[in-house]
Formats: C-alpha cells, structure tokens, sequence
C-alpha cells in the first residue's frame, strides 16, 4: 500500500501542472490578438489598418471628373502622360470637398525648372533648356501654356485647321 | 403548433440557407478588394527617369515620412572612362530637390536609378523579425505591424537594399507599404502618381491585363542584388551592371 501513497505525491504535482497549463493557455488567449496567425505569423487586422489610412494624393481620375476642359487640353499636348498632382501636389482634401481647400497655382519658375533644367545627367531625348538664358527671368507660363506646353500646340490651335496633333 | 409535413419541407431549406450566412459571418469591407486576387510589384524605366525628385517629395507627403529618412530615393551615378566598376553615386537628400547640373562634354556617362522598397517575396527583413511585427502580405507587399514593432532594427540591418529606418519618434521600424492604403482602393502608390515621365510604375503581377506582362516579354529586366535571392519584385530596366 506504501506505493500507491508515494504515487500520491506524483498525482497532486501532475494537478499542479495540470493547472498551470490551463492559466498559461487562459492568459495566451487573452494575450495574443484575435487575428495573429490568420495568414502567417503575424496580427492579420494590421493589414487592414495600414489599408485604412487616409488617401493624400486624389489620383488623377479624381481631378479629370471636374476638371474636364483642362484634362481635354492636356490630353492633346506634351504633357498627356503627366498627372496633375504630379506638378499641383497631393489635392485629396479638394478632391473630397472643394471648397474645403483652394489649390495654390505652382510657381512655375521653380517647377518647371526642376524637370526641364538643363543637365548632360537627364536622358538624351527629354526637352531641357538653360532657364536663365532661355528666358532670362520671365515665368514660364508667360509664353507655355504648361497643360500643354509646346507653342502653337495648345487646345485652341489645336483645333484650328493646320493645328498641330 | 403543429407543424404539418408540408410546412416542415419548407422550412427546412429557409433554415439551412439562413444557417449558412450565420456560418459566413460579416461581410468584408472592401468586397471589391481581394488579396488573393493580387501579387504587387514595381517597374522601374531607369531610361526615362529624369532625375526631378517628384517621387520623393510625393512619397514624403503621401506617407508623413520625416525628414532626412525615405522610403524612396533616387541616385546619380557617374561612371567615368577611368571608374567604370567604381561609378561616383550622389544623392543629395535623397533626391528629393532634384541634382546639381552636370556640364556637357565631361566624358562621363550619367543615370538616374529610383530606389525602393523592393517587396521581395523571400524578403531577408521578414525572416528576422522576432515578434512577427513585419511580414509578407498575401497579395505580395512587405509591411509593418507598428503596433507590435519593438524597433530592435534587426530587420534594419536584414533588408540588403537599405529600405528601412527606425523612425525618429515612433521609434519603430518604417518602411515603404508601396502605398497599401491606395493600391487597396484601386489607385496607384503616390511615386507612380507623381512621376512625370512614367519611370515608374506599379505592377500587379497576378492580373493577366497588367501591362507588365507586355513589358517583361519584350524587355530584359534586371532586379538589384539578385545573388541575395530575395525574389526582389522592383524590376528595373536599362539598369547598368554597376548599380549595388
């Protein structure tokens, strides 16, 4: 009979660490997220968190909904392929409400400068000028129309007969 | 109440459907979004990039990313007849203000290379992470939980392309989500947006009507560090040998 009391004293330890696994599996439970693990190794709700911020940049199809008489022009020039927000800067605020925010036209002596400043660095066939001796302080836009900037190509001698494109 | 034969025969179908939405759930927020239906990457035209630094600035904004950090940048490099292996590479404040002009007829051979986050699919900064804070999503973005982030850097020193920083006063690790939160409601990353000449563009990989597929096919393209085997998805073309 002495063995099955010694067994005893394995019996009770066997209940300690019956117990202690079920606290470590109830503090696992509430430790860690609901979604940890539901595609790997990590929090699945994270995903959409970072999918949940807030968009800054409207994107260009945002801008051509309304602003459909200079997306006709620039689509006929030399900028068709350059977004807007790419010279007017992230304009999601306007986008959802316009009248939340008015965008400020770019001074185009510094933005136009940025891209088309002369530099044996840019590729061969991009149009780059000297600004200082090409137009010797006077702002771009005086003589480009910069949603469609060669000369004489713009919507109005577009459409005239002889126009260019 | 005595339910007839009749009626039970009814019921039961009503109860079976009614069983299977309870089953379902909640519907999903974006239903038109599904991440199995994408596989991120990135085209990068290093012909056509022209140097302006309208990315950077776009991704600064877009991402509230601070100053002197960047999730993308751009460099210049120089290669010269006497240090064609070595070439001169400069990015001043990651490009995010343009490059000084360079003079004509120095000799030297210059281009622009955007760099990135390159969103490998067998990325080495995931690997490391010892609390499962960064992973690779299931439509092929490599992100960050900054929420579990405990900013150890180990994915710093991890990622072979030098994309990610401990951010000054979240003090967690940050990184480019190549614009998670656009691409998921169907716009493209706020680089892409901003470039004027369409050096880059966001690619998805998983839809056969993506131009890419036209691009890869005609093209040769190279992704940098392929000796690492990190399945890098920023796919460049033109880019010089020299490039690191």
């Amino acid at each position: 009979m002495s063995g099955l009391r010694d067994a005893g004293h394995l019996f009770r330890f066997l209940g300690l660490f019956v117990i202690a696994f079920l606290v470590f599996l109830g503090v696992r439970r509430y430790v860690v997220p609901k979604t940890f693990g539901e595609y790997g190794h990590y929090r699945g709700a994270a995903i959409d968190e970072i999918a949940a911020r807030p968009v800054k940049f409207a994107g260009h199809q945002a801008c051509e909904q309304c602003h459909t008489d200079i997306a006709d022009t620039k689509a006929k020039g030399a900028h068709a392929h350059v977004n807007c927000e790419a010279c007017h800067g992230a304009l999601a605020q306007h986008a959802n409400d316009p009248t939340s925010m008015t965008p400020v036209k770019p001074d185009s002596a510094v933005l136009c400068a940025r891209c088309h400043t002369a530099s044996a660095a840019k590729p061969k066939g991009f149009p780059q000028v000297d600004p200082a001796e090409h137009s010797n302080g006077v702002p771009c836009a005086t003589c480009h129309n910069p949603h469609s900037p060669v000369i004489g190509s713009d919507a109005g001698a577009s459409t005239a007969p002889g126009g260019a494109k | 109440m005595k339910i007839s034969r009749r009626h039970l025969l009814i019921l039961l179908p009503a109860a079976a459907v009614a069983w299977k939405h309870v089953l379902a759930g909640e519907p999903e927020e974006s239903p038109n979004y599904r991440k199995s239906d994408h596989w991120w990457g990135m085209l990068i035209d290093i012909p056509k990039c022209i140097g302006c630094g309208n990315c950077v600035r776009a991704c600064q904004a877009e991402n509230d990313v601070p100053d002197g950090f960047f999730r993308t940048w751009v460099e210049r490099y120089e290669r010269t007849d006497t240090h064609l292996e070595t070439p001169e590479v400069i990015s001043p404040d990651g490009g995010k203000e343009g490059f000084p002009s360079a003079a004509e007829g120095t000799g030297g051979e210059y281009f622009f290379v955007p760099k990135m986050c390159n969103h490998c699919s067998d990325s080495p900064c995931t690997q490391v992470c010892p609390v499962g804070a960064t992973f690779v999503t299931p439509d092929g973005v490599v992100l960050i939980d900054q929420k579990y982030c405990l900013g150890c850097a180990y994915c710093v020193q991890a990622c072979p392309y030098g994309c990610r920083y401990i951010h000054p006063t979240k003090k967690v690790a940050d990184k480019c989500t190549l614009c998670y939160h656009r691409i998921t409601k169907g716009l493209t990353t706020a680089c892409c947006e901003a470039c004027p000449t369409g050096a880059r563009q966001l690619a998805d990989l998983k839809d056969p009507k993506d131009p890419i597929h036209e691009f890869l096919k005609t093209h040769s393209v190279q992704v940098l560090k392929p000796q690492m085997a990190t399945g890098a998805k920023a796919f460049y073309y033109g880019l010089d040998g020299s490039v690191r």
